[in-house]
């Protein structure tokens, strides 16, 4: 039980998704225009998350190394059906809200990531409550970051009002670049936090701002630097060997 | 028929630009950008990759998963097909056109992760788009997409001389730079 619980932990706080691991971008900034989508948004992901986690830990002494990614894919891909369809049959007005974002959970970084970081190598329990930690952690991310442009771009939270009635909504918060802003505020304090926390010599690494971090290290997968950081490192290899 | 394709053309490409209105992208579109000849690069292949897998999953779709009545099927169908397209263009080159594999060989692999091509094929989808009219869409998409990580690959080479607050340094700053290019986009939505 204590693994649980300590999963979840990491999942919401140390290792948070968004806040400190800076993984799956894309819907972070798409579909946090309100709360409740925000919300909606990350608890879609949590069930994607937890149930392709306890699959793929299922399947991990049967799945070859070699193709072990298009695996990861195709079994992240059929639960990401089946959830778009239950939300389509059950909760229609998010379906249309997050439209296209629901398919594109599984081209999410954090569930390839989680999956190729945790579930492939450790037992079943333990990745359930790796997904369940990891999927709250991303909800309460996307719920805050939508919290707050909703309240800053509608003056309201969760459809209620609650800014005074002087206060002019400042819209762009909740259209495009709104999610940049919010969006580099959040790298700016978390670099903040970073330089603070190296000052007073506490060991730092795990926060990444983005690509900015080593690449070797970084919780990303699939991300573009770091593929071409390997793919040139193996083709020096190449060039070493002929040589 | 050339007039709706027209209005396509510039509406996937300028108006409801990929990266800075969908935030489909953005992956490569922060960790790619840092030198125009890359950024550039990349962009090219993108072309190359969204175009060909707009009219391969298109293909599929119209010919395949209708038929049979198994549309629900897309995401996974589609994902792979990409996937496989990817690894295919990369082989092809490598053996036929080396000169060409040699500039775009390095970005292919990064593409099949990037949320944009899947992002297109599913929007031809729901817009009900015709193979052709989803070639045109994924090509628009994709200038849309190289427009704009050339355009910040060449303000992030100035950026590097000016003086920036310490917490804002590196990612902060890239994405202030996206969010003002992202209003500047926004000015295209008088064009339609």
């Amino acid at each position: 039980m204590n693994s649980a619980k300590e999963r979840l932990v990491n999942g919401i706080v140390k290792e948070n998704p968004t806040f400190v691991l800076m993984l799956g971008m894309c819907p972070t900034l798409a579909v946090t225009t309100s709360a409740i989508n925000g919300l909606g948004m990350g608890l879609t992901t949590m069930v994607v998350l937890a149930l392709s986690n306890v699959f793929i830990s299922l399947l991990r002494n049967i799945i070859p190394d070699k193709v072990r990614i298009p695996a990861f894919i195709v079994i992240i891909a059929s639960f990401v059906t089946m959830v778009e369809l239950l939300l389509q049959g059950f909760i229609p007005f998010l379906y249309d809200a997050l439209g296209i974002y629901i398919p594109l959970i599984v081209v999410n970084c954090i569930i390839l990531g989680r999956a190729e970081a945790y579930a492939y190598k450790n037992p079943v329990i333990p990745s359930l409550f790796d997904g369940i930690g990891m999927g709250l952690g991303f909800s309460v991310a996307l719920t805050c970051i939508g919290a707050v442009r909703e309240l800053l771009g509608a003056g309201e939270i969760f459809g209620i009002h609650v800014m005074p009635e002087s206060f002019v909504p400042v819209s762009i918060f909740i259209m495009a670049p709104g999610a940049f802003f919010v969006l580099a505020l959040l790298t700016a304090i978390q670099n903040k936090v970073k330089i603070a926390g190296e000052r007073k010599g506490k060991d730092m690494s795990k926060i990444q701002s983005g690509c900015n971090s080593d690449c070797m290290n970084c919780g990303d997968t699939g991300c573009a630097r770091r593929l071409i950081d390997e793919r040139k490192e193996k083709a020096g290899e190449g060039e070493k060997k002929n040589d | 028929m050339i007039k709706e394709l027209l209005v396509i053309l510039i509406a996937s490409s300028l108006v409801n630009n990929v990266v800075l209105s969908q935030f489909l992208g953005l992956c490569p579109f922060l960790g790619v950008s840092k030198k125009t000849e890359t950024a550039t690069g990349m962009g090219v292949a993108v072309i190359f990759v969204i175009t060909l897998a707009s009219a391969v999953a298109g293909a599929i779709y119209q010919f395949i998963l209708q038929p049979f009545d198994i549309a629900y099927l897309q995401t996974i169908v589609f994902i792979l097909v990409i996937a496989a397209l990817v690894q295919f263009v990369e082989m092809f080159l490598k053996k036929f056109i080396p000169g060409l594999y040699q500039s775009l060989g390095v970005y292919l692999p990064l593409i099949t992760t990037n949320c944009a091509v899947l992002g297109v094929a599913l929007t031809n989808v729901q817009k009900n788009y015709g193979i052709v009219t989803g070639i045109v869409n994924g090509f628009a998409t994709a200038v849309g997409f190289t427009i704009s990580i050339v355009i910040l690959a060449g303000i992030r080479e100035k950026l590097k001389y000016n003086d920036i607050p310490e917490s804002f340094q590196g990612m902060p700053i890239v994405l202030v730079t996206a969010g003002l290019m992202a209003i500047a986009f926004c000015g295209f939505s008088g064009l339609l």
